[in-house]
Formats: structure tokens, sequence, C-alpha cells
């Protein structure tokens, strides 16, 4: 009774006076817009000195238009420019390769261990190397591989010849995907975890009433039920892929040098804030960006085609 | 829960359940390694480290001079104070402005909800580029100042979105009949429904906590002076980088060997996580993230 009494007025009043009405709630959504709107929007606004010849005393509005021009390091292939591209290329087909389907074996793995104790401290150890900061992640890696660490030690000791892995420009995105999958691949089964337990356990004892092994289950009943997920996984890493780890290769980007470790990120932050040339690297993110969205959104579309849910809906 | 699955198969046999045992031991072990060695070498004695060449597994005693010098008041202490600001009012802030955020948006009658709410959802879709974030925190004026490392990345879209969906799961009829009674929306969103929403609460505030501690791209790129610098920026430059740490800039006498402050820097800054980890991990078990994602 009152809650139609309430709605029913509701309708008629005017936008002035139904935002009046909710000016608590308008300031309690207020700051977090604005934060929202002032360190995303604006910056996505701000793109436009891309086009423009951006002098920082200038300011953005006042510099000059320069049109196409901090685009011709893409389009007329400057080497630097395409050194940092095919260094993302290797390193996203090796994380496509390598890094998205260890969590999927590894939640597998666990999903079919019968002790529930041993799953869950297994869980436990393997979540945690997700939370440390990749600073923390490069410098056990050198502690573990470097020329003093652990390895090394351990070779030395036993008169054995020792490994160079850390600074070593040939293994430098064998590193990279390594230190990826350290650090992520117990985190990521979370979900592919999520999934399996929501897999009916009735199917899997009609396969075995019929008669099929453990891989034929596997085969037949895992990993369908599991298709939808790695499918919408595997759409959002595509928009990602030309992200291969900006923190991480930044801290290493000294002992290797640019050759092996430059990648579009860090081109974009090299010439930029550091070297200034504020409009071609801003010209290069652009770009960046606007390839990621297009393939989430073409990607999504292929998979509308084969019939499968993608990251949202028609 | 999850492994009722195989109910109805018959056990694997004891050699397949042994190397699966074998293979998540070894897992296991590359994970906790390196943090036993770094935690072992930061309280080893100089002798044993100088005879193994660098990293200790196994101290023959333990010894916290490393510490003594890190605690001294030079730059590590220094870096240890930023850094706990930087989290402690980072993520009080954070979770402030995205509840109040989250509770707007999860009351059906909000005029201005659905605007909003697009706007939100929308800033997860595009990444606005390193260049021109540059620009506008140093257009607003935070270039060198501590307030770059929570100012900017003070709400996140996802969290919003998370604790949203958690907001609007909460039954109907408390919030509904707390407004009966005369609470504003005020009254009822912090006697109400912050009370009934600890667990979330907790998670999306550990989440946040753990991304300001862990931070060092924002310090890298807004902070020039040293003096600002959180614990990840020192960890690198001492760390990673391998500058020496000498009296002047540990602020005492008292030396101990390089590779022991080192590996002590690295426990300071790994040990926080380490003590909020089991909190963190009471809730996954809950679902609390993945449930509300789905919803």
């Amino acid at each position: 009774m009152l809650q139609r009494s309430k709605t029913g007025p509701q309708q008629q009043l005017s936008l002035g006076r139904r935002l009046l009405r909710d000016r608590v709630l308008l300031l309690f959504a207020l700051p977090g817009c604005a934060l929202i709107i002032v360190f995303h929007y604006v910056p996505l606004l701000g793109n436009v000195i891309a086009f423009k010849d951006y002098q920082p005393f200038l300011g953005i509005t006042s510099s000059d238009w320069s049109g196409w021009e901090n685009f011709s390091v893409i389009f007329n292939g400057d080497p630097a420019f395409l050194r940092a591209l095919k260094n993302t290329l290797i390193l996203t087909c090796l994380q496509s390769i390598f890094v998205f389907p260890a969590p999927i074996l590894l939640a597998l793995l666990l999903n079919s261990l019968f002790s529930e104790r041993i799953k869950r401290i297994a869980q436990s150890i393997l979540y945690l190397p997700h939370f440390m900061s990749w600073v923390i992640v490069v410098a056990l890696f050198q502690q573990m591989l470097g020329g003093s660490g652990l390895l090394n030690n351990y070779l030395r000791s036993h008169d054995l010849a020792t490994i160079n892995i850390i600074g070593n420009s040939e293994l430098f995105h064998v590193l990279l995907t390594s230190q990826i999958i350290w650090k992520d691949t117990g985190w990521a089964t979370i979900l592919f975890l999520a999934a399996l337990s929501q897999i009916d356990s009735q199917l899997y004892e009609a396969a075995s009433v019929d008669g099929a092994s453990r891989m034929k289950q596997l085969w037949h009943v895992t990993l369908p039920g599991l298709r939808g997920i790695i499918i919408l996984l595997f759409i959002l890493r595509l928009g990602d892929s030309l992200t291969v780890g900006f923190e991480q290769i930044i801290l290493q980007q000294q002992a290797v040098g640019r050759d092996v470790s430059e990648v579009l990120d860090t081109y974009v932050y090299n010439n930029g804030v550091l070297g200034g040339a504020w409009g071609v690297a801003a010209a290069v993110g652009l770009v960046k960006g606007v390839v990621g969205v297009v393939l989430v959104l073409t990607a999504n579309k292929v998979a509308h085609i084969f019939g499968e849910q993608g990251v949202y809906q028609r | 829960m999850s492994t009722k699955i195989v109910q109805g198969v018959p056990m694997p046999g004891w050699p397949m359940r042994i190397f699966k045992g074998l293979v998540l031991l070894v897992f296991c072990a590359v994970v906790i390694i390196p943090f036993v060695g770094v935690i072992s070498t930061s309280v080893a004695p100089n002798k044993q480290i100088n005879e193994s060449g660098g990293l200790v597994l196994l101290p023959k005693s333990v010894n916290f001079a490393a510490y003594e010098s890190l605690f001294a008041g030079g730059v590590v202490t220094q870096a240890l104070f930023v850094s706990i600001f930087v989290t402690v009012v980072g993520t009080l802030l954070s979770l402030t402005v995205s509840c109040l955020l989250a509770y707007a948006l999860a009351r059906p009658a909000f005029t201005a909800g659905r605007p909003i709410l697009l706007i939100v959802l929308f800033s997860m879709l595009f990444s606005p580029g390193i260049i021109p974030t540059y620009l506008t925190v140093k257009g607003v004026g935070l270039l060198d100042s501590i307030w770059a490392l929570i100012v900017p990345t003070m709400i996140s879209a996802f969290n919003v979105v998370v604790l949203r969906a958690f907001f609007m799961n909460l039954p109907n009829e408390i919030t509904e009949s707390a407004r009966i009674d005369g609470a504003g929306e005020l009254k009822t969103f912090t006697y109400i429904v912050l009370p009934l929403s600890k667990a979330v609460l907790s998670v999306i505030g550990l989440f946040y906590a753990v991304a300001y501690w862990n931070a060092f791209f924002s310090a890298l790129l807004y902070l020039n002076d040293s003096k600002l610098w959180p614990l990840q920026l020192v960890l690198r430059t001492y760390v990673i980088n391998d500058t020496q740490l000498g009296s002047a800039e540990l602020g005492t006498e008292l030396l101990p060997p390089q590779a022991s402050i080192q590996m002590a820097i690295l426990v300071v800054s790994i040990v926080p996580i380490l003590v909020i980890y089991p909190f963190l991990q009471r809730h996954f078990a809950k679902g609390v993230l993945t449930g509300a994602v789905k919803g």
C-alpha cells in the first residue's frame, strides 16, 4: 500500500524535483564519480595530444595541431617502434601458449585431489605469489637464479658450470614468461575451480556407468564444462594482447638492454615521460588502446558466431 | 564441495596418487623456497653468508643486526613510514568513496543512478594510457606529492561493481523498515548496510591495501623526491639495482653485510602481506568475489 502510493506520484515529479529529493544519494555518489571522471575520462580526452605538437609550457589546449604527424613512427615503421612491436608480439605469443593454459592444468590437478585438506593447503601456498609486488618477484628471481643466487651457488659449490640467467638477453623472454607463471598461475586457478565445482556430479556418474575412462570423462564432461570460462578469459586476454607486463619489464630493462626488453608500454614511457616526445608516445599509446578494444569486440563477435556467450550478451 | 564430483568413480591407483602428490609438492616448493631463502639470509650470521656466496637456506644462528640498521632512521625507515601512510590512509579513503558510490548505485529509486552506473562500467572498457594520465596528474598539481600515490588510484570501478552487487543482494525488507522508522540515507547506510557488509568490506579493503602497499609504478612516475619514496622504490634501488647502502643512507654506523641488509628490506616489504594473507584467504573460501562477479 505504502509502496504503491510512493511510486505513483514519483513518475510525475519533474527531473529537478527528483534530483532534489535524491540529493543525499547524489552527494554519496559525487566523490567517487568525480575521481573516475578526473582520472579516467579526462585522460581519455587528453589523448588528443596524439594529434598535437605538445609543448609542456603551452599546455594541451594551446599547443598546435599537427594532424597525423605523430603517427608517422607507426606508419613509416620507425625501427625503435618496430623493435618494441616485435618484442610485444613475441611476449604475447609466449604468454598465450604457456601462461594461459597453465592455470587450467593446475586447476584440473587440484580438482582431482581426493583429500580436501591437501587441496586447501596447496591452494594457500600457490595463491600467495599473486599478492607480491613485481618488485618483490623480480628481486626473488634474482636471489634464486642470479649470478650469486641460490642455483649458481649450488652449482659452484659442486664444481659445475654456472648458468647466466638474469641479465642474459637471450633468455629474457623466457625469464619474463616464467616469472608470470610463478606469480599468477595459482591465483588464476580460482575461476576455473569455481567453474569445475559447478559441473553436475551426475554427469560423471552417468559417464562412468557407461564405461567412460577417466581420460574420456575429462574430455567429454570436464572440458565442456570449462569451455565458457576458457573462452571468456581468452577474449579478455586477447584484448590485453599488446599489454605484456610493464612494471615487470621496466624493473629489468637496465640489465638486458632495450633490444630484447623494449615493448610498446615501455616505449611510451621511455619516449614520453623520460624522453619528452609526448605526442609520439601518446600516439603509440592511443593506437595500442584502440587495437585492444577492437580485438575484444572482434573476439566477442567470433564467440557469438560459434554460439558462445562471450564477455557480454548481444 | 567440489570433490563430490568424483562420486561413483573408482579411486585412481596408488602410483597415480603418488605422482600427483609429488607434482604438487614440487610446485609448492618452487613457491616457498625463495621466501625461506630470503628470510633465512636476513638473519643469518655474516660468516655463513660469505661462505655460501649469497643466499642461505638454513641459518646456523639468528641475529637481527640487519633489521637494527634498517630501523635506525635512514632511508628505509622513512620509506616504511611513507608506505604505511599510503596504505592506511589510502585504503580508508578508497573504501569510503567506493562504498558511498556503490550504495547510491544500489538504490533502485536513485534518479541519476543509470547514467552514473554507465560512467563506472564504461571506464572499465578503456584504459586511458600512460601519457595522458601522467599529464592529468601533473595538471591537478599532484606531481611530487605523496597524494599522487593515493588519489589517482583511489577508486577501482571493478570494486565498486562488486560492492554494488553485494549491497543489492541485501534483503530489501531491512533497509525498507529502517526507512519507515524515519532513518535517512546516511543513517541507513552507516547503521544498517555497512554492519551487514563486513565480509565484503574486509575483502575489498584488503585488496585495496595490497594494491597500495605494492604500488611501484605510480611512485616511479610521479615522485622525483627520494624522501617521498615508498618501500617498493627503495627495494628497486637498493636490491634489484644493487646500489650500495652506506651509513649515510642508513643513518647508522652499524653496517651488517649488504646481502643481509638487502634481504631484510625484502622481508620488511613481504611480511605485511604475509600477515594479512590468512584474512584474505578466509574469504576466498566463501567465494565472496566470484559470487559477486557472477551476479
